[in-house]
């Protein structure tokens, strides 16, 4: 797990974890569980609202930082309270090593601490000759069986009961029973002598309190108030990111905390300590209290526009919860120490690019982990930045070098696509015309999870001016977004939505000057290529006259709603502004704005049961979740909902290529829900997840079939 | 109609307590007074399994003896147990020295000051040593609050709060439930290193 991994050892990792079918399971059920009960957990309660008050608490406390900080020791100081910084990982763990050695101390107890687990705070003490044991029952078990955590609340996630009764029969000599309670108990009695023998505990902190000089630890277990009371010594390890003005401040982070993390409402336990409390086997009557601050990178991160928001993490875990890679790979190969979508970011600041580089990529850009963070963090934009820093530090790799190359001009890309169009001819299967049935060699044979679409034979630029019917008087004039997929693979979903432009008297213009939106190429980490293609686009759309700019790809919408925006923020924020403005996606825009009726209701193309599935920068990125439902049902056919409706489907664009047993996993999952579901047909808004999802129910055998929206408004058989 | 107002608030605000309370599995009892309180701690006592004992050295007690602690009862309220105790011989009550039993007692009862109904959980100032760990060592754990000092929310009680917390040396305790663990394939189990069964007496009058 140490530095210099290739991506290739990383894959075998991945294929290992995907192979381990305990692992698989328990992360499957965990997922669909933690959704239900962070929902329950926040019945009747404004999420949105609690997350904003969360981001602004922990924003203005990252600003104050130092002030804080001074704050926090001159109070702790006055109560008696031994306060040291240290810079650096090094720093922390020498400190607590000599706090260790002068108090004489040999046995140490620990409740869990990220912090801790971030500067390998064990191996140094033990390196030492003392005698650390974690007591929080999921980390001691890790502990024993020498891993770190797979999770940051559950570090014990990844096993099954019997691999710890087996630890625990090693453990104590005795054959035990792999029922939970029982090795809970286990547990509890191993444990209360360590506790008992303890000379120094250490522990983190989830807040420290400027105000009063007061941490707060939340624990469910117990472990943490023996920690800091059985022992003469305590000593809390607390990351600068962790400082608070006042209790009420904590209060309201911990309205929140427990939810995202377990769905509990609050933990068993939240222990409030301002300075050494009574210890009755001290002379002094008072027990010996060091706090350590630490560093380790936060102040650069804070200081780093990007990036600060980084430190509004208050560590509950659920990006990792709700991740369709975590679920399907776990947190060992989700993360370094840190894990899941925080994971992927901090690790390159607190343990290095190398670390870093394979992990960052190991993303689908779904959006899910942004939409329950409780801190607020845009994770996947900050994977992304990550991503293209990496990059533009460690070198681009060649294959997303050319993507940058290519796309940055639009007259090369498309001319290689109509090459490749050519190239693929021999290719091609007969009978199954629309599927490249052997693939070409840039791709490796793990890509043929699913059947790739080949490339149209006319590009729907080349059709627009046929299918085009000006209209007179036109309730809209828009401009159509094709964005490169629907452009050269699925003119057709295209050409289905002309015809209902046509229907509603709509002018429709194409301008030929668009590119791709750009989002691949943030994707792969090539962020100035995204910046110059966002830059092309928004010269070739004139804005003039045009009511929408519509598009018929979920991912180009957000991308360019969202995405350019932010990209252009210091080139051309105006007019990146007003373009942003019109872009819709093309559910809403028939929907909502057009007010389409019952359009489609004959014979083969009604009454079918027809299930969704949401693109994530649909539901996700921009926020639209029933629109779909309602077109389904007006075009005749029936609607039927999924558990997983909005679950990433496992493209996410050159995701799909650089982990194709992930990207797999994550379909199959999906294609099994649909199937449960006994829909006839499943219906998206995506070219991308139609290329995933088609291509994976071909290969697959399954008995539905998959289109997009417009081709389920507007099929082909109709006249 | 003002008073019935006040009062139906706090009966809401003991109901809410007990749902919530319950949710995390407490068991949460309703008595008039303090007498009654004492009442159904020796109650439960009396109900309870002999000693589970954590730590092997530590010297074996007889099995029908049951170790009471009751370590920030006032002196009147510590009297009124000793006095009942007295005939129960096998009750082994205490008011200090809890380090002696690191391998566990069977009961520890605390006031509460405060509760929070928002969550169901109680406030224990635990600056004295004693009551921290006869709330961390006990098998059982019984918490006596009164039902007027039960507040709807943490923050809503922020200023409370504050004046615990703010004292050097302070150690306040939030506790909520038995303590618990979900790490092993996430399956709830109760009593990790606290209590095993967390009692909530609501007294009604103070
Ligand atoms: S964007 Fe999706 S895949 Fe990426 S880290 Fe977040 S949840 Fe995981
Ligand atoms: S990044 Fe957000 S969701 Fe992830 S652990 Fe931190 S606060 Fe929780």
């Amino acid at each position: 797990m140490e530095s210099h991994e290739s991506l290739k050892s990383y894959k075998n990792r991945l294929d290992d974890a995907l192979d381990n079918r305990f692992l698989r399971e328990a992360m499957d059920k965990f997922a669909v569980a933690y959704r239900a009960s962070r929902e329950n957990a926040f019945a009747g309660m404004d999420v949105a609202d609690l997350i904003q008050q969360v981001a602004d608490i922990k924003a203005a406390a990252i600003a104050d930082s130092k002030a804080l900080l001074d704050q926090f020791i001159r109070k702790a100081k006055a109560h008696g309270v031994h306060v040291h910084l240290a810079d650096r990982a090094e720093d922390a763990n020498r400190i607590i090593g000599e706090i260790a050695q002068k108090s004489g101390s040999k046995k140490i107890v620990k409740s869990k601490s990220m912090t801790a687990e971030e500067i390998h705070l064990n191996r140094w003490l033990e390196n030492l000759g003392l005698e650390v044991t974690e007591t929080d029952l999921g980390e001691w078990i890790v502990q024993l069986r020498k891993e770190g955590p797979s999770h940051m609340v559950m570090p014990a996630i990844h096993l099954s009961r019997f691999q710890v009764a087996d630890l625990f029969s090693d453990v104590t000599g005795r054959d035990q029973d792999a029922e939970i309670d029982r090795l809970v108990k286990v547990a509890r009695k191993e444990l209360r002598e360590k506790f008992v023998e303890a000379d120094m505990g250490i522990t983190g902190a989830n807040y420290a309190l400027a105000d009063t000089g007061t941490i707060g630890i939340a624990t469910n277990e117990g472990n943490a108030r023996l920690v800091t009371t059985l022992p003469k010594v305590h000593v809390a390890l607390v990351g600068i990111d962790k400082l608070l003005p006042t209790l009420a401040d904590a209060l309201t982070v911990n309205r929140i905390l427990p939810k995202n993390a377990t769905g509990q409402a609050i933990t068993s336990y939240v222990t409030w300590i301002t300075g050494p409390s009574e210890c009755t086997t001290t002379p002094s009557g008072k027990r010996e209290m060091h706090i350590v601050f630490l560093d380790n990178g936060r102040k650069k991160i804070a200081a780093d526009p990007v990036f600060s928001q980084v430190l509004q993490c208050v560590r509950c875990g659920a990006c990792a919860n709700v991740c369709p890679v975590y679920r399907m790979v776990g947190g060992h190969q989700m993360g370094h120490i840190y894990i899941g979508a925080i994971g992927l970011i901090t690790t390159y600041f607190f343990h290095g690019m190398e670390n870093a580089k394979n992990l960052v990529q190991n993303c689908t850009n779904c959006g899910a982990c942004k939409a329950v963070c409780a801190g607020g963090i845009d994770l996947p934009h900050l994977i992304k930045e990550i991503h293209a820093r990496i990059q533009d530090e460690a070198g681009h790799p060649l294959q997303s070098l050319l993507l940058g190359k290519v796309l940055k001009s639009r007259k090369l890309f498309h001319s290689l696509l109509r090459t490749a169009h050519l190239a693929q001819k021999p290719l091609l299967d007969k009978k199954e015309r629309p599927y490249l049935r052997h693939l070409p060699m840039i791709f490796s044979p793990d890509h043929n999870f699913r059947r790739l679409p080949a490339i149209a034979d006319v590009p729907f630029r080349d059709r627009f001016e046929k299918l085009h019917q000006p209209a007179k008087n036109p309730g809209f004039t828009i401009a159509l977004f094709s964005g490169c997929v629907q452009d050269f693979v699925y003119p057709e979903h295209l050409e289905a939505a002309m015809k209902g432009f046509a229907q509603h008297n709509i002018n429709v213009t194409f301008p030929m000057g668009q590119s791709c939106c750009g989002l691949p190429a943030v994707s792969m980490g090539e962020k100035s290529a995204a910046r110059d293609v966002a830059l092309q686009n928004l010269d070739a759309v004139y804005l003039d006259g045009v009511d929408y700019i519509v598009t018929l790809c979920a991912s180009c919408a957000s991308h360019l709603k969202h995405g350019v925006p932010k990209l252009l923020k210091d080139y051309a924020p105006e007019k990146a502004a007003a373009f942003a403005d019109k872009v819709i996606p093309y559910s809403v825009f028939m929907n909502d704005i057009v007010g389409i009726e019952s359009d489609v209701s004959d014979g083969a193309n009604a009454g079918r049961k027809t299930a969704f599935h949401s693109p994530c920068h649909l539901c996700r990125g921009l926020g639209v979740h029933n629109t779909p439902h309602e077109l389904i049902e007006k075009s005749g056919n029936q609607y039927v909902p999924t558990e997983e409706e909005e679950t990433c489907c496992g493209f996410g664009g050159s995701f799909s290529t650089t982990f194709p047993a992930v990207s797999n996993e994550i379909l199959t999952r999906k294609l099994d829900d649909v199937t449960e579901s006994g829909a006839d047909l499943l219906v998206t808004e995506c070219p991308g997840c139609v290329l995933q999802l088609r291509g994976g129910a071909a290969k697959q055998g399954r008995k539905f079939t998959v289109c997009h929206l417009s081709e389920l408004l507007y099929p082909r058989s109709d006249p | 109609m003002v008073n019935t107002t006040i009062g139906s608030s706090k009966d809401d605000l003991a109901a809410v307590f007990t749902q919530k309370a319950s949710l995390v599995s407490a068991f949460v009892h309703d008595v008039k007074d303090r007498t009654g309180a004492m009442d159904k701690t020796l109650e439960l006592l009396a109900q309870k399994l002999p000693l589970d004992p954590q730590v092997a050295s530590e010297k074996k007690i007889d099995s029908s003896v049951r170790i009471l602690a009751a370590p920030n009862l006032d002196n009147d309220g510590f009297q009124q147990l000793s006095d009942r105790c007295r005939a129960f011989p096998h009750i082994h009550l205490i008011r200090d020295g809890l380090r002696d039993f690191p391998g566990g007692i069977d009961m520890g009862v605390t006031t509460a000051d405060f509760g929070i109904a928002e969550t169901g959980t109680l406030v224990i100032n635990s600056n004295y040593e004693q009551t921290r760990l006869a709330t961390m060592l006990c098998e059982v754990h019984v918490a006596i609050l009164a039902v007027s000092d039960i507040r709807e929310t943490a923050l809503s009680m922020n200023e409370e709060l504050e004046t615990l917390v703010r004292q050097k040396g302070s150690y306040t305790a939030f506790v909520t439930g038995a303590s618990r663990t979900a790490d092993i394939e996430r399956v709830l189990a109760i009593g990790v290193h606290g209590p095993l069964e967390l009692h909530i007496i609501l007294v009604e009058e103070k």
